[in-house]
This record gives structure tokens, sequence and C-alpha cells, in this order.
């Protein structure tokens, strides 16, 4: 006992000890510097599912990410708010040459950085040259500019990049190798957004890298420096939260907000917890089953419109069988769509048509959803010779999209259905994370369940992106007759300059698509939602889930 | 006793390498992993094969190990995926560290100033039905998952209520100035003693959901180990020689009946641990429980691996100095 | 955790319960006596009825539920954005879960496959420490050092942590993995119980005399050690059932689950109701409540036969 007393009474000397060594003192702002405490200021939080990867959006891969340097940040193109638009936002115009490659933007000239750098067409061609200058780490991090761009310096044969050039003070030019319809509107995306030049070259911005199997991340990344409507104030990994404050000095609107909060809460019930306690002010993609007692408590739920697309991938690959069109149709026309929308998805799901949603250019508007009809299913499966075939058909787990906020119950239904028409179904699951991915890719799985939602309004982002690589697509269509000349297509459709002329080529392969080659199932487009508390005045949503909260603000605080 | 001490901490190191080969080679066997949860929708075999070859994961398994012993040894121990994406492993550990010590110094805490009265009155009245009922509602504590005790808590208290905050460790807004990491010692220290009641609100509900099971089995020892003192044989002599029932309490019972209780207490701790993954995981606090089952949700193997090992050994150096303890206290231990 | 109740004092609980089976050899007596007193102890009635009543509804509960476990009657009813959990109505007395099957066949049916992973877990542990234990207990020597090492090793590791890991560990979820990480953090636990009664009967009379009258070491091991400390193994095991139903229960909650929910499992719907928890808490309640009521069940029974064992409350 005594013994106990004197390890007690070093504890306490111990801590006295801390307390005089350490000399501890607050280092909280006095007066108005205290973060959002005064009572004219206004704060709107938000809660996040994750941890932000950092906050460069060049590196950046996921929404939890986006969601933050989109208030910082703004690209030379933007995006109308509510709808998948393209609009101006740094760059006020831009024209091309007849090829289409050369590209001229026209910037606005009463734009500075958030550390007082100006915004000119220095700034553009610093930051263009920046993202196209990675190393190896940075080349496979800056997974959208890889995507939409093919390549980085140290290959510029493959990149859709070529050069950047100040033309005069607030006209930048961009030269590029082949005309494409993804560009200018790529440049809408976040993760090319424009960064103060200075800031990065301080901040040592491309020294990212591979640390076992993540990346280490630059100082820069931890304080990032934009034009945006909020500035970065601070982001405290022991809470997991990340504090914006408005940017006086914006050059639109002066955001509504003061200041802007995010909050990472992981666990999905807990959010909705938080929201209804009132300590959160919102959150992002809400449980469909959530949707009706949310609106009860008096919140808004914001039905977005559907930019995404879900789909029975098909691998003829894998099952031969498969080949057949009669087969692929019969199991089409045994999917009972319609039941499925109205029972599994929610409100405002649509059934699918081709593809791609109904906003994006290129969309055929003539053709019709494939109907319910088990009879004919089963007349085509037996013209095919393939009654009672069995299918290996896959579904994730451990994952909620967009486009399948249930994996499994879409399964479910889905296989009923099939085992009306008598085909036997071998059911396989692996998780998301847990290799299901690669199953699919690596042709594991004659049927499985995945989708995509849109990074930008074109049309090569959906099918391209499907069939237009024919070595590397999940469908298998390398074994398929018209394999290639469907890619082909889809590459020359995607090099047409003349915006009717490529939305009209793209309608030309959709159809055919759906009618003759018919690789896969295109099976819904689901609206994803935001939830926002009672009192929250000015969110606008957005399909491209790229809302933008300097609009927002919390009445009656 | 140095040569005890010596002996175990050889041990433990020779338990903590062996166990990061095992979870290394294991982890590096599973399919899908960090680079699926990296690249989603838009993995295709070409992205896929760059960002393995970048992250050096084309290399053989052992050459891998080696290359995250290297690199541990030098502080870096993988960066992490999910979690805290970017930030080192071991900075993921550390960072979340402080919660978890704060949380379960105050589990601890209340089932110690909980357990040890109520076992003691319990025993003082044994046969009673207020001895039955104790000991009846501390196995129904035991038989109710931890879990489903902190969700309850928290639907009722925090959100049917509203009497105290559902999740998190601390008000963002307050702005708090951090030292320690222990939120509520840094509102003290710091005198901004809002944050730290702040703190202090925000751990009421994990902390009960916590403490039911160490105050169940403290309870539980506490009663029996007084039980067994009262029947010994110098409480019965000091009760034939005259000795006030309070000094035969005060000074003999209380005091050889905390033994038991003492070591209970150290490896309730590591017990603790594992009751954290739950209960942090329900009340979104961010500590290393938390960061566990979220590592596993995201597939980030750094900080899984890094956090079990962490873990592992955190709970083998409690025991050991448990055990130094208890030879301490008992003088008979030492010459064993 | 749940595990760590009666794993906590481990070493030297385990221990002292392994003394214990040395006091009275031949059983039948201490058998018989501790029946004599647990036949009057209402705590160890109450453990039993509750214990006997769901092994009974496990093995009748197919006939009892009104639905298949797996059948979706209700599946009409579901609608994702306004009814995702339809209500009780005639013939749903519970109502249905989300994907419109009859809530209270789930419940009933589910003691089944709760009952096959608790018992297959203490099982698996149970023959798991059975070989570690008699090795060590029997051979004594290097090979005792060897095993008792790696019991240590095991032990050293928080229970839950330890079956979380080897849970992650799988490359996919299923009952079999819950199952062999719930025997696993139970293996330490029976070895050293099972060489604790092994060490300390290798002097005891009925061992010593076995031997001098020439009996074969295996015969010695088979015949009159282990049978002399099956008394607190059965103990052991009937906590460690009541631990792994709350564990299976604590793995399913963190995602660890049988992702196959043909076949319903107390814990796994448990873990499965988190998404509704806010607007339907009965689809947590419900199985919560099973689990807990078994588990004291389990808990109450071995308790009190741990007390009627020990020689030291029998006066």
């Amino acid at each position: 006992m005594r013994a106990i007393r004197k390890v007690a009474s070093a504890a306490v000397a111990g801590v006295l000890a801390l307390t005089v060594a350490s000399c501890a003192e607050s280092e909280r702002g006095e007066g108005g510097e205290g973060g959002g405490r005064e009572g004219d200021e206004s704060t709107f939080t938000f809660g996040a599912a994750g941890a932000p990867e950092m906050f460069d959006p060049l590196y950046a891969t996921d929404g939890e990410t986006f969601r933050v340097t989109r208030q910082m940040f703004d690209g030379l193109l933007g995006i109308e708010a509510g709808s998948a638009e393209v609009v101006p936002e740094l760059a006020t115009e831009w024209t091309s040459n007849e090829e289409g490659t050369e590209w001229a933007f026209t910037l606005r000239d009463d734009v500075t950085f958030h550390d007082g750098e100006p915004f000119n067409a220095e700034a553009v061609c610093a930051n263009f040259e920046r993202m196209f200058d990675q190393n190896e780490a940075g080349q496979v991090a800056a997974e959208y500019w890889g995507y939409v761009m093919g390549g980085f310096a140290n290959d510029p044969e493959s990149s859709l990049y070529e050069s950047c050039e100040a033309t005069d003070e607030f006209v930048a030019t961009v030269n590029i190798t082949r005309a494409t319809s993804g560009f200018p509107t790529m440049l809408s995306l976040s993760s090319l957004a424009m960064q103060s030049p200075k800031a990065m070259t301080d901040g040592d911005a491309n020294g990212i890298e591979a640390q076992g199997e993540g990346f280490s991340f630059p100082d820069y990344a931890q304080n990032p420096v934009g034009t945006g409507p909020f500035k970065f104030v601070e982001y405290d990994q022991a809470t997991g939260a990340i504090e914006l404050e408005a940017n006086d000095d914006f050059w639109g609107e002066a955001p509504a907000s003061s200041s802007l909060v995010f909050r990472v809460i992981p666990d999905e019930s807990t959010r909705r917890q938080e929201l209804e306690a009132g300590s959160i002010d919102g959150y992002d993609l809400p449980n469909p089953a959530d949707w009706a007692g949310l609106e009860d408590g008096g919140n808004q739920v914001e039905v977005r419109d559907p930019f995404n697309i879900f789909y029975l991938g098909l691998n003829p690959e894998t099952n031969p069988q498969l080949k057949d069109l009669k087969v692929r149709q019969a199991l089409y026309h045994a999917l009972d769509r319609d039941q499925l929308v109205s029972t599994q998805l929610p409100e405002g799901a649509q059934v699918a048509t081709q593809f791609m949603p109904s906003t994006v250019g290129g969309y055929n508007s003539e053709l019709q959803p494939y109907a319910y009809d088990p009879e004919k299913a089963r007349q085509l499966l037996a013209e095919a010779g393939a009654e009672g075939m069995t299918l290996t058909f896959a579904y994730p787990t451990e994952v909620s999209r967009p486009y399948m906020p249930d994996p499994q119950k879409l399964y479910e239904a889905m296989r009923t259905n099939l085992e009306d028409v008598g085909i036997k179904v071998d059911v396989k699951t692996a998780s998301w994370n847990g290799g299901y991915l690669d199953n699919v890719t690596a042709g594991k799985y004659d049927a499985y369940l995945l989708g995509w939602t849109g990074d930008y309004d074109a049309a090569f982002n959906f099918v391209g992106t499907f069939f237009g690589n024919l070595k590397e697509n999940d469908f298998g269509t390398e074994v398929m007759p018209w394999g290639e000349a469907l890619a082909d297509d889809l590459q020359a459709a995607d090099a047409v300059v003349d915006e009717d002329e490529r939305a009209a080529a793209f309608e030309d392969i959709n159809r055919q698509i759906m009618e003759e080659y018919l690789p896969g199932l295109p099976i819904s487009h689901s609206p994803p939602a935001l939830v926002v508390g009672a009192d929250v005045e000015g969110v606008i949503p957005s399909p491209l889930t790229a809302e933008e909260f300097a609009s927002v603000s919390v009445g009656g605080r | 006793m140095v040569r005890f001490i010596v002996r175990r901490l050889f041990q433990m190191a020779v338990v903590l390498v062996v166990l990061s080969i095992l979870l290394f080679a294991w982890l590096k066997a599973l399919p899908g992993g960090p680079v699926s949860a990296i690249l989603g929708e838009r993995a295709t075999p070409a992205r896929r094969a760059a960002l393995e070859a970048a992250l050096g994961l084309d290399q053989p398994v052992h050459v891998q190990y080696f290359r995250f012993v290297e690199r541990a040894l030098h502080g870096n121990f993988g960066a992490s995926t999910g979690v805290l994406p970017g930030e080192d492993a071991f900075q993921v550990f550390l960072i979340r560290l402080p919660a978890t010590i704060e949380l379960s110094f105050f589990a601890i805490l209340l089932a110690v100033a909980l357990g040890i009265p109520l076992g003691y009155f319990a025993a003082r009245r044994h046969g009673s039905p207020v001895d039955s009922g104790a000991v009846i509602l501390s196995l129904i504590g035991v038989a109710v998952p931890v879990f489903f005790t902190a969700f309850l808590l928290k639907y009722y208290v925090a959100v049917q209520w509203n009497l105290l905050p559902v999740s998190g460790r601390q008000d963002a807004s307050l702005d708090a100035t951090r030292v320690t990491g222990l939120f509520v010692l840094d509102g003290i220290l710091t005198q901004e003693y809002d944050a730290a009641w702040d703190a202090v609100l925000h751990l009421i509900l994990p902390t009960l959901a916590l403490a039911t099971i160490p105050f169940a089995i403290i309870f539980r020892i506490t009663r029996a180990s007084v039980l067994d003192t009262l029947d010994a044989d110098f409480v019965r002599t000091a009760e034939a020689k005259g000795l006030s029932t309070r000094v035969i309490r005060g000074r003999h019972v209380l005091r050889n009946a905390m033994l038991p209780v003492v070591t209970t207490i150290g490896l309730s701790l590591g017990g603790l641990l594992a009751g954290a993954i739950l209960t942090e995981t329900v009340f979104s606090f961010p500590g290393i429980g938390d960061a566990i089952a979220q590592g596993y949700r995201k597939r980030d193997y750094a900080v899984l691996q890094v956090l079990i090992l962490a873990s592992a050994a955190i709970y083998v150096v409690i025991n050991l100095l448990v055990d130094i303890a208890y030879a301490i206290i008992d003088p008979r231990i030492r010459t064993r | 955790m749940g595990v760590d109740a009666y794993a906590d004092r481990r070493k030297d609980r385990i221990d002292a319960l392994a003394a214990r089976s040395v006091d009275d050899s031949p059983g039948v007596s201490l058998i018989a006596s501790a029946w004599r007193r647990l036949r009057r102890n209402p705590v160890f009635l109450l453990g039993l009825a509750i214990t006997v009543s769901f092994v009974v509804l496990a093995v009748v509960s197919p006939w009892l539920a009104p639905y298949d476990p797996a059948a979706n009657p209700l599946i009409d009813q579901v609608r994702p954005q306004s009814n995702p959990i339809p209500g009780p109505e005639p013939g749903f007395p519970l109502g249905a879960d989300d994907r419109g099957r009859d809530l209270l066949s789930r419940l009933l049916v589910g003691s089944r496959q709760t009952l096959i992973v608790g018992v297959l877990a203490t099982v698996f542990g149970l023959i798991g420490g059975l070989v570690l234990g008699t090795l060590a207990g029997a051979l004594g020597g290097w090979v005792d050092s060897v095993v008792m090492r790696l019991v240590d090793v095991m032990l050293s590791i928080p229970s839950l942590l330890l079956a979380f890991t080897i849970g992650a560990l799988a490359a996919r979820p299923s009952q079999w993995t819950l199952i062999v990480a719930i025997a696993t953090i139970q293996v330490p636990v029976f070895a050293r119980l099972l060489r604790g009664t092994m060490l300390a009967q290798r002097h005891s009379d009925h061992v010593l005399a076995a031997r001098a009258l020439g009996v074969k070491p295996q015969a010695i091991v088979f015949r009159h050690m282990l049978p002399n400390a099956m008394g607190p193994v059965i103990v052991q095991a009937t906590l460690v059932l009541a631990v792994a139903i709350i564990d299976a229960a604590a793995l399913s909650f963190l995602g660890l689950g049988n992702p196959d929910d043909r076949q319903p499992e107390w814990g796994q719907m448990l873990g499965a109701s988190q998404q509704y928890i806010y607007d339907h808490p009965h689809l947590a309640i419900y199985p919560a409540l099973c689990i807990i009521v078994v588990a004291l069940g389990f808990t109450l029974m071995g308790e009190s036969l741990r007390e009627a064992l020990d020689p030291k409350s029998r006066r």
C-alpha cells in the first residue's frame, strides 16, 4: 500500500512538472479572430464520411477531398450551379483554331490568389507546366490529369497537352496534340483547378513520394492556396475537423457564410444523428431508406439529377455463350427494370435506354427501353440453344455507390428475374475494396454489377470509358467481331470538333450499341441526394455532386 | 528483477517481429487492397500496374518486407491510404493515441470508483438480496454487447433527449489549443476551461459504454477477494484480539483484498483497447479503435499493420508493468 | 469487450481453475455433491432453463417459424424511399426486415445459426487447446516451453483484436472465418487450463499408482488425466459459449460477419441493422435482446457450475 502511495505521489509530481515545463499557453486568437464564435458570423458545418487525402486537387481522387478543395479553388472553366453545363470561370472566353488544337483563353483580370499573388496568363501556364511535369509517384497520383491528358512530360507522345504560352497578360494559349471533345470541357474538373504558383514553389508542391502502399504529400498539400470563395484555415487531424474561412477579396459574389467546417464522421447513422441533434448542418449521400425519415424531421433532402449509369456488365470472354446477341438480348428482356427502379432505387431513378444519362450531348432520345418480356427471353434463349445456361453473376459487398445504393438488393431482384427464365445463377461476391474490381477487370465474372458517375459533360466520358479502349475494357469487346469498329468509331467521334456533328455521331453510336451490339445491359440512372437541416438556405444540388457552398447560409444563427 | 524485465522485453521484441512478418505476408496475399481503394471504378489494368509499380507492390513479398523494415527503422512506416491519407501510419497512431488514452483513463477510473466500493459493500452483505442483485447486474453487464450499450446510450441520451454530444471529441468551433493531445488536460493547462468542459461532455457517453465490462470485472474480483480475506485466518485472529471492526476493515481486509484487484485493473487496460474498437466506432470517437475499424473497411493496410502491432506492444508493456507493480507490492513474488 | 470478462484475469484465473480439479480425483462424488447443491441454486436453474430453451429452440425452430427465413413474402412492400422496413401486420407479428423477410421467422431460425457458431467456435477452440495443452502438460520439457511461449504470445494480444485481425486477414468473410477467429482466441485459454490440470496431476496419487502398475503413458493421459481435467473444461466451455456469441455479434458489427444472410444469425442481424437503427431501432433491439438473454443464460450456468465445483465454497 505504501508503494502504491509512492507511485501515486510520483505521478502527481510528474503532472505538476509537466504543467510547469510545458509553458502551456492558450493560442486562441483574441477578439474577432476566434473562428465562428461571433454573433454576426455564421458557420456552415458539413459532415464528411472520410478524411480528405490532402488539399492539392491535382493529386486528389475521391469525393471527400474534392468537396473541400472545390470551395477553395476555381478552374479556368466552371460548372453552372445546378447543372452539368460548362460555363466561364477564371477564363471569360475561349476560342480555338480550326483544327481544334490551339486554344486561347481570355482570363479575368480582377483575380488574386489567397496569398496575394496575381492571377494572370503566366500563372495559368505555370499551373499547366506543373501538372504536366510530374515525377514517377506524381504521375500515378495525378490520376485525373493522367486520365484526361493521357501522359506527362516524360512521355509527350501520348500526352494530349503540348504547351502553354502567355500570349498576353490575360490571354493564355494552350496547344494540344489532337482535337477531342473533352477539351476544353475537362478544364472544369476540380482536379485541374488553378493554384498559386508561388505557394506551390515555396511548398514544393511536386515533391510527392511513394511511401509504402500510399503517397506522402509535400507541405503544399497541407497549405493550399487558390482563388476560390473560401480560404484554408486549418485541418485538425485529432478531431477530424477542417476549417475554411470566407475570402474577403473573392472576385465573385461574397460567400454567404463566414466560415465553413467539414467534420469527419465515418459512421453514416452517426452523421444522421448529428444532423438531427443540430451539431452539423448537412451531409452527403444519405441512405435512400432515410430520406423519408429525414424529411419528416424537417430536414431538406436535395435530390440531384442523375448523372450516372448503373449497368449489368457482361463478359463474353469468360462465358462464350454471351457472344450470341440473342442471349444478351434475352437477359435484357428477362429483367423487370420498371419494378427494380420503383422498388429498389430512390425516388427519381429512371430506367436507362443507353449507357449515358439524358443530359449529356450525344444522348439518343429515340431509343426505347428493352421491355420486360420473360416469354420473349425464353424464346430467344431457345433460339440460341442456351436454355438453362449457367451465369456467374457477381455483386460487390461493403459498398454503396450513388448509382447502386444497395448492390445486394439489386442483385437479388435481378437474380429472381433471371431464374424465372430458366437461367442458373452462380452467385459470386467480393468486397468492393477487397478484390471485386480486380475480379471484374480480370474477367472472373460472366455478369457483374457496376456503374459510372460522369466526370464532366461529354459523351466520351461515358461510352468512351466503357468501350473506347479495345484492349482494356470490362466488357471483353475484344473477342467480339464489332469490338474494334466500336472502339474506332468512338475515338473518331471524340475527335470531331463541331459540337453538333459530334453529338450526332455519338447518337448514332449509341443506337448501334443498343440495337446491334448490346455489350452490356444499362439498367438505370439513380439520383444521389444531399441533406441539409431545415434552417439551411442556398444549397444548389449539382448533378456532378460538385456543390459549391459559397451560396449556402444557415438561417437564424 | 532487472533480468526478469530484460527477458520480458526481449520476448516482446521477438513476438512483435514474428507478428509483423505474419501480418505483412498475410496482408499482401489478400485480394484487392489499397490500390482498389484508391482507383475505384477507374481501375484499368494499365493504371493498376502503374500504381503498383510506383508503390513497389510488384516486388516479391520478402523484398517488400525488407524494404518495409528498412524504412521503418528510419521512421517511415508507410503512408496511410484511407484513415488519414498521406500521413505516415505511425503518425496516425500518435495522432489517435491520446484520444484512446483519455477515454481508457476515464473508463477505468469510473470502473474503479464504482466497482471497488460496490464490491466491498456486496461482500460485507454476502448472501443478502443486495449482494445477489449486484452480482446478477454485473453478469448482465457482461452479457450485453458493448456496442449495443453504446448505441442505446447514444440513441437515448444524445439523440432523443439531446443532453450530450452525439459523437466526436470536441466542438471544432472552440478552436482549442493543443498541447498534449489529451483534450481535458490541454484545456486545464491552457486555462481554456470551456474547451476542457466540452471535451468532458464528449467523453461521458463513450466512457460509460466502455466502463461496463471493466466495472463488472473489478466489482466481482473485489467482492470475491474481500470475501476470501474476511475468511482468512489473520482477520479471525484480529477479531479474536478484539480489534475494532473499523480497524480490521481498513487495515487488514481492504489492504489484503486489493492485491488481486490491482492485477485485474492492469489487465483490464488491455481489454479496454479491444472494447475501444467498438465504442469508438459507435461514437465516431477518433482514437485507435476507430482507426483500426476504419482501416479495415478502407483496406488501409499500412495503418492496420502498425496499429495492430502497436496495440499488441502496448498490451504487452502494460502486462509487464503490472507484473513489476505486483512484485513491488508483494515481495513474495520477487523471490521466485 | 465481453471476451475479457473471463479471459482477463487470464493466467491467474485459468490456473486457479486448473488447480481445483485435483482436489478430489475420483470425480463421481464431486459431481454428485455439486449437483446436489446446484439443484437448489436458483441462479443455476435460471441459467439452465434459458440454455435448455435456447438449444431446444435451435433444434425445432425451422418447424416453428411461419416462413422460410430466406424467403421474402413482403418484398413488394419494401420501398427504399418511403417504406424500407414493412411493419407488423396479420401473419407477420414483428413485421419484416429490409428485404421483406419475416422478422419473427428470422429471429426464431437465427437461434440455430447462433448456436452453431457458438458451439463450433467453442469446440474448435477446445480441440486446439486440447492438442496444445495435452502436448505441453503430458510431455513437459522443451515441448512444454515452446507450446507455452506460443500460448503466451496469443494471450499477449487483446482477444477481440486478435479475432478481428484473423477475421480481417480472411480473403473472404464467411461463417467459417467468424468461427475460426473466435475459436482461435479460445485456444490459449483452453491450452493453459488443460496443461495446468495435467501438470497438477502428474504427481498425484492416482497417476503415480497407474504408472507404478505399468500402465502405458498414452493410456494414463487419456484414461486418467484427461477425464479428471474435464470439470474445469466444461465450466470454461460454458462461459466461452456466451463470449463466442457476443463476439460473433461484435465482429459482425465491425463488418467481418457472414455476408450470406439467407441463414440468419443474431449477431449478423444486429450488425446488419445498423443502417436502419435510427428510424427502426426494433431491428437491432430484438436480436440484441436474444443475444443478451442467451449469453446471460450460459454465464449464469457457467458461474454457478464454477462455484459448485470450487472446493473452497463447499463448506
